[in-house]
């Protein structure tokens, strides 16, 4: 499936026609826990990560913020 | 109740009795200056340009430092001093993590201005006995120790230390014994402390007690980088204490408490509610960080040269920590702090070493020790770590600074620059935790090679091309140090923005100005040079800020509020920084905005740029990092990413990978990233108000309100060549 993740070309290894945020974040190894996630701009809230769906050609962001230190 | 302790007598050397002048909205605008050259102790006025221009902290330390010394003056001349500030907000206890100090000196590893900042009940107490900052300066002729006694009165006293311990948590616990006649009395005793290591290396720090009520422990925080604990004992102090009679609930005396405790009871809402969802802070501290570094290529191995490992999970992870730390504790380092993330590790039994047997509390693993000591070193064993960060704390060696130089004295092990012959017998390949471990021993005794590592990883460095061991351009590639500082424990090699981020520091590769590994890496949030500049203006600026005032980083960004991804710019935790802006104002009265905020904190940001231009550096050339923060050294580290760099010299160099050598790959990637971290340097200074050098111009100064006089000279000096520079 190619999307745009963070504004970069992706091509995700899956077969499946959508994906769910929670797949998607499992995919990228994205363990990170402060998130702000979007779908062609909008806002997918923690609680919704495992419905929330994209699919081919879609604007997906998923930003890290900072911590530590 | 505790029996009572009696007080070992010492032999007084001198007293100074004072009145202690109150908190008026943050400040009683008085410094201690004590000369242990002299004995000599007097109470100084704060003039109230310093204060507008310093604020407090940080600015406080960086302008005494300035007056009390010269370019010529050396980390271990009399005239070098030690400053701690805790500024305006240090002492609030209704607002999480507002206890902080800061330290300053200069270094004997970059020999300019250092910093760093602390935890502990240090700051806070030195305001309660009335001032805003010590300044530490002469050298006593035997050891000392100081104290100031804020419970009778106001007294300073100068005493000759006995047969009391060195080693920070024998000493702490002796000194807090000592004045205390019952438990309660525990909570009104600070001790600012170093260890024997400190006298044999040039990477001593220094611990900051806290006293732990639950565990009936005394803990410690560490004022780490730089080698300020060195300083310390090369002034002949043993111990630096504070005695308080009670700490009132406004011991600032601020001006609308009511706003501070609104602000902080929100807060406290959401570390109760969202932090077990989040970074989990409560349980697991900064060491929550582990495995999130280690999926993300960032966690250091083997000396920066991978950033995963299969060995993490299980071992050095946080479940692993969180399992090792008592939990359901009080583990703020100051008091009303509800992040409470001082984790530790309690009831330890030592394995090796003077205290074999005994059982200890451990204050740790924190991310960086757990990612030093352990991943940086190929040795991924909890309890090594655990006994590390004890005797490190103990011995006052900074565990950063530690990990990063057992971690290039491997690899050097490794490659053959060093063998059995020059370590004097130790095996240190990557992972050989017990030759390790008898090594930071060693530096404790002041014997062997340890106390040969207790110099650092720069003169390491030079020694070994001195010697003509190894590759002089391989050692400069690989020793993971700038300005003389060594590396804390992030892979920056991916992102340009954070290898900025560290070699553009004032003091060196400290993570406390900007980490923006993942707005650059992952986030592709500042793709061009002029985001890149706008990041690095912007996020050491601010959190310079928290040094200024006596404010903790982590309530910023370590726990979010719930709607925070739906503000503008979530990354800067906007509802935070309005806390912060509030609470600023609540405590000082003063007129401030975000805007202030900012200007405030580049005034000394600048002013210590400067400082480094008046010791010979602050210039373009100690902005250079080693080529291992920036891209594959060894070919090694290429393959083990062959396909993000051949893809990136496909794509953004123009360079075809296909059929070329791993040498030529290797040297078109280095040229690339090279000459991009020139670009940054450029748009980073246009930013920053620099001039091509490096060095702030005089309209910058002058719109900053920072045409101080010896600015103007020292500025004056540059530009018309005079000034000698290294």
């Amino acid at each position: 499936m190619r999307i745009f993740l963070n504004n970069k070309e992706e091509v995700l290894d899956t077969q499946k026609p959508s994906l769910t945020i929670a797949e998607l974040l499992a995919l990228k190894k994205f363990s990170f826990k402060s998130l702000v996630i979007k779908i062609n701009g909008r806002l997918v809230k923690r609680e919704n990560r495992e419905t929330a769906q994209f699919q081919e050609g879609d604007k997906v962001e998923v930003i890290h913020l900072i911590s530590g230190g | 109740m505790e029996p009572a302790s009696q007080p070992t007598p010492r032999k007084l050397l001198t007293q100074h009795r004072y009145q202690i002048a109150p908190m008026i909205r943050g400040y009683s605008d008085k410094t201690l200056h004590i000369n242990l050259s002299d004995y000599s102790i007097r109470i100084k006025d704060v003039p109230l340009s310093m204060k507008e221009k310093f604020i407090g902290g940080k600015g406080y330390g960086l302008k005494y430092l300035w007056d009390a010394t010269t370019p010529a003056t050396r980390w271990n001349d009399p005239e070098n001093e030690i400053i701690i500030s805790g500024g305006p907000v240090c002492g609030v206890t209704q607002y999480s993590g507002t206890g902080k100090s800061l330290v300053v000196t200069i270094s004997p590893q970059t020999e300019s201005a250092m910093d760093s900042n602390v935890g502990g009940w240090f700051g806070p107490f030195l305001k309660i006995c009335g001032f805003d900052a010590i300044e530490l300066q002469g050298k006593a002729e035997r050891d000392v120790i100081i104290v100031l006694d804020g419970r009778a009165g106001g007294e300073v006293r100068i005493e000759e230390a006995g047969p009391e311990p060195t080693n920070s948590h024998e000493l702490a616990e002796a000194l807090t014994a000592q004045y205390c006649q019952t438990e309660q009395d525990k909570m009104k005793v600070a001790v600012v402390s170093t260890g024997v290591a400190a006298e044999h290396s040039l990477i001593g720090m220094l611990n900051f007690s806290f006293y732990d009520k639950k565990k009936k422990r005394v803990r410690l925080k560490q004022a780490g980088r730089g080698g300020i604990g060195t300083v310390f004992r090369d002034k002949r102090i043993r111990a630096l204490v504070a005695l308080v009679p009670k700490v009132d609930a406004d011991i600032n005396n601020v001006v609308d408490l009511k706003a501070i405790i609104e602000r902080g009871q929100r807060f406290n809402k959401e570390i109760k509610e969202l932090d077990d969802q989040q970074n989990q802070m409560r349980a697991k501290g900064t060491a929550h960080l582990v495995e999130i570094m280690n999926d993300y290529d960032l966690l250091p191995i083997n000396n920066f040269q991978y950033g995963n490992s299969t060995k993490v999970m299980g071992y050095i992870d946080s479940e692993t920590w969180k399992g090792r730390f008592e939990q359901g504790s009080f583990d703020g380092c100051w008091l009303g702090c509800h992040m409470s993330c001082a984790k530790g590790v309690n009831n330890y039994v030592l394995r090796t070493g003077p205290y074999k047997g005994q059982s200890v509390i451990v204050d740790g693993p924190e991310y960086e020790t757990a990612a030093g000591i352990a991943s940086n070193a190929g040795i991924f064993n909890p309890d090594y770590v655990i006994e590390v960060n004890f005797y490190c704390d103990t011995y006052g060696i900074c565990t950063i600074t530690w990990g990063t130089t057992v971690a290039f004295l491997m690899e050097c092990y490794e490659r053959g620059i060093l063998n059995e012959e020059r370590t004097g017998g130790l095996k240190l390949n990557f992972g050989n935790a017990d030759n390790a471990m008898e090594m930071l021993h060693q530096l404790a005794r002041g014997e062997g090679f340890g106390k040969t590592a207790g110099l650092g990883v720069r003169k390491l460095k030079r020694m070994f091309i001195e010697n003509g061991w190894g590759d002089a351009r391989l050692l400069q590639d690989i020793a993971m140090e700038n300005k003389g500082l060594e590396y804390s424990q992030y892979m920056s090699k991916e992102s340009l923005a954070q290898q900025g981020g560290y070699a553009m520091t004032n003091k060196g590769p400290q993570h406390d100005e900007a980490w923006l590994i993942f707005m650059d890496m992952v986030n592709n949030q500042i793709p061009t040079f002029e985001n890149k500049a706008e990041a690095l203006y912007y996020f050491p600026m601010f959190r310079t800020w928290f040094g200024l005032c006596g404010f903790c980083k982590l309530p910023w960004n370590d726990v979010e509020p719930a709607n925070n991804a739906e503000t503008k710019e979530p990354a800067k935790v906007p509802e935070h920084v309005d806390n912060y802006v509030t609470i600023y104002k609540a405590v000082t009265g003063r007129p401030f905005d975000n805007r202030r905020l900012i200007e405030d904190s580049e005034r000394v940001y600048q002013y210590q740029r400067m400082f480094n231009l008046r010791m010979g550096y602050g210039t373009r050339k100690w902005d250079a990092q080693p080529y291992r923060a920036a891209g594959p050294v060894t070919k090694e580290e290429y393959l083990s990413r062959q396909d993000r760099y051949d893809k990136q010299l496909r794509e953004t160099v123009g360079f075809d990978p296909e059929g070329k050598s791993i040498e030529e790959k290797m040297a078109a990637l280095r040229r690339y990233r090279e000459n991009r971290y020139e670009q940054l340097l450029d748009a980073v200074y246009t930013r920053r108000g620099w001039d091509k050098n490096g060095v702030p111009t005089m309209e910058r100064l002058k719109h900053l309100g920072m045409d101080l006089p010896e600015l103007v000279e020292l500025h004056r000096a540059y530009e018309g060549g005079e000034l000698t520079l290294k």
